[in-house]
């Protein structure tokens, strides 16, 4: 087949990344060739103010090498700027009068720095902070100049003026708003960080407006001129007073454009089915974006399109500004200015620089800007995206989602205070400078680029506001953007939301069907949505929908805990941790008889027998002739229980009748994943019922019920939620509570994160003040749980597949 | 030489499932039935941490390691970027719904228990030797 031929117009970042996605999934579909207006090869731009500052070089932020360009066989034109397009004969013409042809067009041509209409604009001296040449200038100038003068108070003037300060110039800094950064910050953060860099040495003058560069006999600038008559002496301007969408070529061919180029959803131009837009010139849904993953974001669907997949959407994404200047951490996002219906809760400690906003609107985060620390900005923006009502957790807001309890890196909150071979993800044994080599030669951009190629924050993700501070300055700006809604996985656009509304409003009852009616992209989709929406069924659809194991992580195919070595654990139920002669001489026993070679007390008051062959398992579940403890489970795991009044001299109620009751009333109990409950029969509170997904303190009066403890990864206390009278009481609020998780929670979300999510106070008005709701949970979850086999003796009944500890054969 | 040798039927594999064949002294080879029904043959073995795949889930033409969930394709063994390593492939055929293995292939390929399959290669070790231990 001939190969069609792909052009670019621009070689940046963005349009680059599209080039990588596309030969990621049709290398051999195009002929690539691309013109780049400047004379290097793809760089990294964000990079440009350290390379400025002198901390990096300009070979270090190269991202693609000319090599790549050859490797991939993309005809690359350096240097040459295209004049125009002839839509009709499908060619590209560049000023030399390079001509390419073209099936399919990318315009990828970023933005231009906007050099405000002043006279003397065009002096020699006077230069925007846009790319390598503007770069160079500054820093020859530094050499042989003293005065500088930035225009503009951003991000981008901050740097070009840190940078001109590094290289020794006296550097005034000119800003029209009151406080510096006032996009980006409210005027408390701006005047904190406009104080820092005064220590530096940088001049200010805010709230000024420029009228004027004056020019000398050699043409050279000498002076910037204010609107008041003052003047400040200069031998360099950098203009940095903001950035326009590049769109001088697609208007000239005749493409709508609005504040960008405009495409739709693919990543299409509207007006040219041929050509496509990615990047800072292209306007999506009336946004032309300005950050890097949104970007990439864009340049994947393009990709999917340029193969003629024909699949993938971009929806848009929401972004915040997380940000690193001259070293000072900041961070915003929403409306962190609030207004006249706002509140606002503030945290100010100017001598320790650091400054919290966060602006609230009916219930809900609707803005936060963070300066000096930013480790929770994610935390906020989540809530922010989410537009959860934040009632039940105001009080504790200000300060995060850190806990004292938060484990795995050693309570650090600042990346750049830690030694390269600190462990920042404990969880998968991941230290900075793992993630910082990852970053740099992978050339990696995104949070969750850093996730897949070292694991790092891909497991708990108590580690993610730190991975995002080395993304940060390993990489360079801001990397904070999130898609609108998060897909269940790569199998589908889908939510797990939306997977879970469809399933109970369509009545789906198989695996199949969901996939059908969703679209699924994968025939069988794959190992983290199939055990999803095969929860998702059984769950809404109790007794219809019928479980396919082959949909089940393998301890719950097993039933049993697969171990390193592919061997198993076997962890049978005591009911309320309590147990007898005769059931631990049957342990005993077969300890001996299949020489089990580890036995271990687990913290849910069993006993674990670790180190069993597969083959073994169906024989050690009969010899033990105990019930499954479903220690391997998205399932109710133990009820702890203390000995409580029946024994205990403090007890006040018979906490291990209740433990057992509640387990018999609720084991075999599939959830979105694992349950744990505690009784402890006084507030000494030897079960630990503090951090458990339900734990029941038992007082004088009766019992106090909490609920969305844990104990794991973060170890959150749980709330109060309810203290009732009587035990029978408590098994029914406890079951509704359950009931309600089990029919929303998402597939593996722990109660914990549900309750956040959905707030306690829905939990609270749909278990404590519905009571006929309440009922209906309570019977509902009892309807599920009749007759449920177990798993360890009724094979047929339970769908375990006998097959599977016997070998084909042994050779 | 071949010398194919009947081992169970492909009813005798679940749909998106997995049997094994032991070898004595040495890893087992999983047998894989796909949802369109195709066989396939791997050493039981993740070439990350060495992850028994006839246990795992099995998806598309891959199966996903019980131990770290990594994703192996069924029909080259290897490992889903950005993971990089593979385990050996054995040879299947099906005639009449009977699936069969070359007893050769079974006798002499990656023999042992923590043998590292010669096929691990395309540049599998650097990118191996830089990953951090999941």
């Amino acid at each position: 087949m001939k190969r069609m031929k792909l052009v670019m117009v621009g070689n940046g970042m963005a349009g680059v990344r599209t080039l990588e996605e596309l030969l990621k999934i049709a290398p051999e579909m195009y002929d690539i060739c691309v013109f780049s207006a400047e004379p290097h090869p793809n760089y990294n731009r964000i990079l440009l103010s350290p390379v400025l500052a002198g901390e990096q070089t300009l070979d270090e932020i190269v991202l693609n090498p000319l090599a790549w360009y050859a490797e991939h066989g993309i005809k690359l034109h350096l240097g040459k700027k295209v004049v125009d397009v002839s839509r009709a004969r499908r060619i590209v013409i560049a000023a030399d009068g390079t001509e390419e042809s073209y099936d399919r067009l990318l315009i990828a041509t970023g933005s231009n720095p906007f050099i405000p209409p002043l006279p003397g604009r065009d002096l020699q001296g006077v230069i925007a902070f846009r790319d390598i040449a503007d770069t160079n200038v500054m820093i020859e100038t530094a050499r042989t100049h003293k005065h500088a003068v930035v225009i503009g108070g951003g991000l981008l003037g901050l740097e070009a003026a840190n940078g001109l300060i590094t290289r020794g110039m006296d550097v005034t800094l000119v800003h029209i708003a009151p406080w510096l950064m006032d996009r980006q910050l409210d005027g408390v953060a701006g005047d904190l960080l406009r104080k820092s860099l005064e220590l530096r040495g940088m001049k200010f003058r805010v709230e000024t407006h420029t009228s004027e560069l004056v020019g000398g006999p050699l043409g050279r600038v000498t002076a910037v001129k204010f609107k008041d008559g003052s003047e400040v002496r200069a031998d360099l301007v950098v203009m940095a007073a903001g950035i326009r969408p590049n769109t001088e070529l697609a208007e000239k061919i005749g493409l709508h454009c609005a504040r960008g180029i405009v495409v739709n959803d693919t990543m299409q131009t509207v007006t040219d089915p041929r050509i496509y837009s990615v990047g800072e010139c292209a306007a999506h849904r009336g946004i032309a974006y300005g950050l890097v993953a949104p970007l990439f974001e864009q340049g994947k669907v393009c990709a999917t399109h340029l193969a003629e997949f024909g699949i993938g959407r971009y929806a848009g994404s929401t972004t915040s500004t997380k940000l690193k200047v001259t070293g000072i951490d900041l961070f915003s996002a929403g409306n962190f200015m609030g207004g006249p219906d706002c509140e606002e809760i503030v945290m100010s400690d100017p001598y320790g620089g650091v400054y919290k906003k966060l602006v609230i609107q009916q219930d809900k985060l609707v803005g936060a800007c963070l300066y000096g620390d930013t480790v929770d900005g994610s935390f906020y923006f989540k809530l922010l995206r989410d537009g959860r009502k934040i009632g039940d957790m105001r009080d504790k807001l200000m300060f995060g989602e850190s806990h004292l309890g938060d484990a795995g890196h050693q309570g650090q909150s600042k990346a750049a205070a830690m030694a390269d071979s600190d462990e920042v993800c404990g969880c998968n044994g991941v230290t900075k400078g793992t993630i910082c080599r990852a970053i740099k030669d992978k050339g990696l951009f995104t949070l969750e680029e850093v996730r897949k190629v070292t694991k790092a924050s891909a497991s708990c993700g108590s580690c993610t506001g730190l991975v995002e501070q080395l993304l940060m300055f390993t990489a360079g700006g801001d990397y904070s953007a999130a898609p609108k809604k998060k897909a269940l996985c790569a199998c589908t656009d889908a939510s797990h939301q939306e997977v879970r509304d469809t399933i109970r409003e369509t009545h789906l009852l198989t695996i199949d069907a969901v996939y059908r009616h969703l679209s699924w992209r994968t025939p069988n989709g794959c190992s983290a949505c199939r055990p999803a929406v095969n929860y998702y069924l059984i769950s809404t659809w109790p007794k219809e929908a019928k479980d396919d194991p082959q949909s089940h992580f393998i301890n719950e195919r097993s039933h049993a805990n697969i171990q390193k070595d592919g061997t198993y654990s076997v962890v049978p139920r005591m009911w309320g941790g309590t147990t007898n002669s005769s059931e631990l001489r049957r342990i005993a026993d077969t300890i001996d008889k299949f020489k089990i070679p580890t036995v271990k007390v687990t913290g849910g008051q069993r006993i674990d027998l670790l180190g069993v062959k597969k083959e073994d398992l169906p024989a050690v579940w009969q010899s033990l002739g105990m019930p499954s403890g479903h220690a391997y489970g998205k399932t109710l795991r133990t009820v702890k229980t203390c000995v409580g009044s029946e024994w205990c001299r403090f007890g006040t109620q018979d906490s291990t009748k209740l433990g057992i009751d509640l387990e018999r009333a609720l084991w075999r109990m599939y959830a979105p994943h694992k349950v744990k409950l505690a009784v402890s029969g006084c507030p000494r509170n030897c079960a630990e019922s503090g951090i458990k997904d339900v734990g029941i303190i038992g007082v004088d009066s009766g019992w106090e019920i909490y609920v969305a403890g844990n104990a794991g990864i973060k170890t959150e206390v749980a709330h109060f939620f309810v203290k009732l009278k009587t035990a029978a009481e408590v098994l029914e609020y406890a079951g509704a509570f359950l009931q309600l998780y089990r029919e929303e929670g998402w597939y593996l979300e722990r109660t914990v994160h549900y309750v956040a999510r959905v707030g306690l106070d829905y939990c609270k008005t749909r278990v404590l003040d519905d009571a006929a709701n309440r009922k209906a949970l309570w019977e509902r979850l009892q309807f599920s749980l009749d007759g449920e086999p177990d798993p360890w003796f009724e094979f047929d009944k339970a769908g375990v597949d006998a097959r599977q500890f016997q070998p084909l054969g042994v050779i | 030489m071949s010398d194919w040798k009947t081992f169970c039927r492909v009813d005798d594999i679940p749909v998106l499932g997995s049997r094994r064949i032991a070898r004595r002294g040495s890893t087992d080879v999983a047998i894989f039935r796909s949802g369109d029904n195709t066989i396939f043959a791997l050493l039981d073995r993740c070439p990350h941490k060495g992850g028994p795949l006839s246990q795992g889930i099995v998806f598309g033409q891959s199966v996903a390691c019980p131990l770290h969930n990594w994703t192996i394709g069924l029909d080259d063994g290897c490992a889903k970027a950005p993971d990089a390593g593979c385990t050996q492939r054995f040879s299947v055929k099906v005639v009449a719904g009977e699936v069969l293995l070359d007893t050769q292939e079974l006798a002499t390929l990656a023999l042992g228990t923590t043998a590292v399959p010669a096929t691990v290669a395309r540049g599998a070790e650097t990118a191996a030797a830089e990953r951090p231990a999941v």
